[in-house]
């Protein structure tokens, strides 16, 4: 039983420990090859967002703003808006990882998306002894079942796409694609409370031009999901 | 795709890229170790489930295809979605069998 625990024995645990999202990541990576192709990217576009942006949920808003015909800056703030989850895993990560090297930080943000963040922050806090480089070892080791599967997937997402003819009427994908995305994040009432609150919102605001209703409808609905969640943890 | 150069499409994929990144290398790089305050992270949880709907909504209730009209087809593939979806907690399940209930809902209206 190996118990001594090197960077590179931390490494290969990341990459087993993450095995398990391939089959999460995997069909997600298809799925918006499919859909962008379908939306009428092309496969250098299709790969470009999923190489740079490497973030599902934003890249399929953007997406579908962009069928809407809404103007770049709403696009934009709108894909950056659901993004801004991030900021709180990079928080958590900088408790853990702050003391690493600038350059090994300045990768690992790049690599920093939902599934590595959660089972790399789960590992530290179960073991609390990691060194600094364990730890990193941990989290570069996530990512192997994490990242290649993710380009390679939107790859072959985007190959078959482009061999479904266009005229199925597959642009309904992009919102389907969304509620399939958020219906298994309904965990909580708090989480419940913030997806109906964005869906009465979103209709509350529909009259605003440029798709402009986004934003306060998605702001007013973190407020409901928070409050819910403080009402709840306060009894 | 209509009504998007190749350069705005590609200064999209960059500035979406650009921002991404910064948000994620964001306190690991610059701000170090140092604790968000609980009420930002008690809203930045919810940002997914508190955008994405808001984001379909309008497309599911007056698609494009149908003029705007409200379509029988369109809503019940999104309840569908989110029923399988919920009930298997898996994503892909769920966009499936929307999928499915909306081709197989067209193709008999």
């Amino acid at each position: 039983m190996n118990t001594a625990t090197s960077p590179r024995s931390a490494f290969w645990r990341g990459a087993r420990d993450c095995g398990p999202f391939v089959l999460v990541v995997a069909p997600f990576g298809a799925l918006f090859g499919v859909v962008g192709t379908e939306a009428g990217l092309n496969i250098a576009q299709v790969m470009g967002f999923s190489v740079v942006v490497i973030a599902g949920a934003a890249q399929f808003t953007a997406l579908q703003l962009m069928l809407d015909q809404a103007p770049t800056l709403v696009v934009l703030l709108s894909a950056i808006a659901v993004n801004l989850r991030m900021a709180m895993y990079s928080a958590s990560l900088a408790a853990y990882l702050g003391d690493a090297p600038l350059w090994k930080r300045a990768l690992l943000a790049y690599m920093n998306v939902d599934q590595t963040y959660a089972i790399s922050v789960l590992e530290y806090e179960r073991r609390p002894e990691m060194t600094i480089a364990e730890r990193v070892g941990y989290f570069f080791g996530s990512c192997v079942p994490v990242l290649p599967v993710w380009y390679v997937a939107t790859l072959a997402g985007a190959l078959l796409g482009q061999s479904i003819p266009s005229n199925w009427g597959l642009e309904f994908a992009v919102p389907i694609a969304f509620l399939a995305l958020v219906a298994p994040a309904l965990r909580t009432m708090a989480h419940i409370a913030a997806a109906g609150a964005s869906i009465l919102l979103a209709i509350a605001f529909v009259g605003l031009p440029y798709n402009l209703g986004l934003l306060p409808a998605g702001i007013g609905a973190m407020i409901v999901g928070a409050e819910v969640e403080r009402r709840m943890g306060l009894q | 795709m209509t009504g998007w150069s190749n350069l705005e499409i590609w200064g999209i994929i960059i500035a979406l890229g650009v921002a991404t990144y910064a948000i994620r290398f964001s306190f690991l790089g610059l701000i170090g170790d140092r604790q968000l305050p609980d009420w930002l992270l008690r809203h930045l949880r919810y940002t997914p489930v508190a955008i994405l709907p808001a984001l379909v909504t309008p497309a599911i209730l007056w698609p494009d295809a149908t003029g705007g009209q409200i379509s029988a087809a369109h809503i019940l593939a999104a309840c569908a979605t989110i029923a399988a979806g919920y009930w298997r907690k898996n994503a892909v399940v769920g966009a499936v069998a929307g999928m499915a209930t909306f081709l197989i809902l067209r193709g008999l209206v």
